[in-house]
């Protein structure tokens, strides 16, 4: 059995900058957001546990042949990636579509995990749109996975409660933060991972667009940043601001 | 006539949604239609707002079948002539608006913060590399679906003239079966409503500290919140407390914060508030520039004199 995990390339989120509101991603290094880290560290234990294949499916820029080995020393055996530099900052329906795309190139997939958002964009759709396109089965949100033979079982945490979800595979799961701690790769699979299976899919990027971005800027933040040296000025402070009503 | 589409499997967020959905129609001639899935109840109360509420009751529909819930929205929302879906931003919500999507072929805004319509374009606003910026975006495609987060609209006033018309889907099973609903523990806290938020952060070592938190928070007549590493791996809070991009967005008057790096995904939760204080023991802890007065303490040490002077 394969089990296919997403995962997205992303500025790194500590490093980025804000000039004049605008975010300066020039020079920010690439890494995949922490939830997709989840999702990959469930697709190990879920390979550990059924001796499956792991396959990273991953659409980006060229930078991810190198952002890739990250996955691939974290546990993937194989990595699909479309590349594309023009496409720049890719609609969910069009990295869905991609997605789908490349899984369809592969046989035999039981399950296919995402995050539950991406690190950047953070909207929870290209899970479902991919469940949509390949007629799957879904559950988000899972707290923990387990495979049984041809049936999978999942807990998924919502906001006032869990539920238990049970299919027949493939399905597919996007994943909470919660469901694990993913592993730091050892040096010995980092050096290995250099070495491991990629396999770059010519698929056609253009995608109609649906969205339009009309400004994306960091909102106006004005703080006194004053420093205080003990409670009691504090107190004093936010009592003179008619802050602590006592 | 042209219609929106309402449906939330939560009646307070389906309210939300009517309000919502009544801004878009304003000066429109959109029509709206609220659906209501297996809830009598909710159809009743939709109705009272004055909604045309469309009612589907089928226990072959199961809410936790997104794929069969997504093919039940198409098939109304194409029969009564809606281009327009709202869908409230909670996880089923959520998971559910980029299936819809995908089948109804709509662009899909999901966490829409707040809303400005012109000339019938709608202007979504929403929180984009992990908050680090807001972003203002529109869907083009004749279609749309935008889930709404809570609480980012008020409820619909009651109105008269509301309809409950029943209606039939078709339903598509995709294969998920519901095993349990596990209820979850946790106190129904709403630090939303909250003037003032005590925030405990990892910066709070030890869990010993809590009930001292708990009492200045309560003497101040707030609520205590918490980063969510704290609810989460520490497992000290329940969900409903975590403030940030994956918990709550808070405004209160004034936020006291203990030992919070003040990352992105956390701020985000918490820049509204009018004044914020950071206790770290950190100067260069970013969530001192995101302050207004900073205290560089350990909070062990200054906990018990903050008690004293409060508790
Ligand atoms: C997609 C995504 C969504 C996320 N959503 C959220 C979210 O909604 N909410 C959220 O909170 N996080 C969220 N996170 C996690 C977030 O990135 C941070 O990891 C988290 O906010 C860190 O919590 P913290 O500041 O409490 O802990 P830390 O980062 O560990 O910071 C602890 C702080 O306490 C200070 N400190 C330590 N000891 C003391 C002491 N004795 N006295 C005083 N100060 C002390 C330290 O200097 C430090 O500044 C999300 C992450 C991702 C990737
Ligand atoms: N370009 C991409 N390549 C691979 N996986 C992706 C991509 N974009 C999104 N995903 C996956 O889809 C999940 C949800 O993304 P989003 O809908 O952007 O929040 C992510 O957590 C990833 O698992």
């Amino acid at each position: 059995m394969n089990i296919v995990v997403a995962m997205k390339q992303i500025p790194d989120l500590q490093q980025i900058r804000i000039r004049n509101r605008k975010p300066i991603l020039d020079d920010v290094a690439l890494t995949f957001g922490n939830i997709d880290k989840n999702a990959l560290e469930a697709g190990v234990q879920l390979k550990e546990a059924t001796g499956s294949n792991l396959i990273v499916v991953s659409v980006g820029t060229e930078a991810l042949e190198d952002t890739i080995k990250e996955a691939l020393a974290a546990g993937a055996d194989e990595a699909y990636l479309v590349l594309d530099d023009e496409i720049g900052d890719m609609e969910s329906s069009s990295s869905a579509r991609l997605i789908a795309e490349a899984i369809k190139k592969i046989d035999d997939v039981g399950i296919i995990l995402f995050g539950e958002g991406s690190g950047d964009n953070y909207s929870g759709q290209v899970g479902s749109r991919v469940a949509a396109i390949l007629g799957l089965p879904q559950a988000g949100y899972a707290k923990s996975i387990n495979i049984n033979g041809n049936i999978a079982t999942v807990t998924r945490s919502l906001e006032d409660c869990e539920e238990v979800l049970e299919a027949e595979l493939p399905i597919v799961v996007s994943v909470i933060a919660d469901i694990n701690e993913p592993r730091i790769p050892s040096v010995t699979q980092i050096l290995k991972a250099g070495r491991k299976p990629k396999e770059m899919l010519e698929l056609d990027v253009t995608g109609d667009s649906m969205l339009e971005t009309i400004s994306n800027l960091a909102p106006e933040m004005q703080r006194k940043q004053i420093e205080i040296e003990t409670i009691e000025k504090l107190l004093k402070v936010l009592e003179n601001e008619g802050l602590l009503r006592r | 006539m042209a219609a929106i589409l309402i449906y939330s499997d939560k009646t307070k967020l389906a309210f939300e949604l009517l309000n919502a959905a009544q801004l878009i129609g304003k000066n429109t001639d959109l029509t709206i239609k609220a659906v209501s899935i297996n809830n009598d109840e909710q159809a009743e109360e939709l109705a009272a707002k004055g909604a045309e509420t469309y009612k589907i009751i089928n226990p072959e529909l199961n809410l936790a079948d997104t794929g069969a819930m997504a093919s039940a929205l198409l098939q109304t929302a194409e029969k009564l002539d809606a281009d327009i879906v709202l869908l409230s931003s909670n996880r089923r919500g959520k998971e559910l608006a980029g299936r819809l999507a995908q089948v109804f072929k709509a662009g899909c805004l999901t966490d829409v913060k707040s809303m400005q319509t012109e000339n019938g374009r709608i202007e979504c606003v929403r929180n984009v590399l992990g908050g680090a910026t807001v972003a203002i975006q529109e869907i083009i495609s004749d279609k749309k679906v935008i889930a709404i987060s809570p609480k980012a609209f008020p409820a619909a006033a009651d109105e008269v003239g509301g309809t409950i018309n029943e209606y039939v889907v078709n339903i598509i099973p995709s294969g998920i079966k519901l095993i349990e609903t596990r209820a979850k523990a946790g106190d129904s806290v709403d630090i939303e409503a909250a003037e003032i938020l005590v925030v405990v952060g990892q910066g709070v070592e030890s869990q010993e500290s809590l009930p001292a938190i708990m009492e200045i928070a309560k003497n101040l007549g707030g609520e205590v919140a918490c980063s969510k590493p704290v609810a989460t791996d520490k497992k000290w809070f329940g969900e409903e407390r975590i403030l940030g991009l994956s918990g709550k967005i808070c405004k209160p008057d004034l936020a006291i914060i203990l030992g919070v790096s003040g990352q992105v995904q956390f701020t985000v939760g918490i820049r509204d508030a009018k004044t914020i204080v950071s206790i770290n023991n950190d100067e260069k802890a970013y969530m001192n520039q995101m302050a207004d007065y900073v205290l560089i303490a350990d909070i062990k040490e200054v906990l018990p004199e903050l008690q004293k002077a409060i508790g």
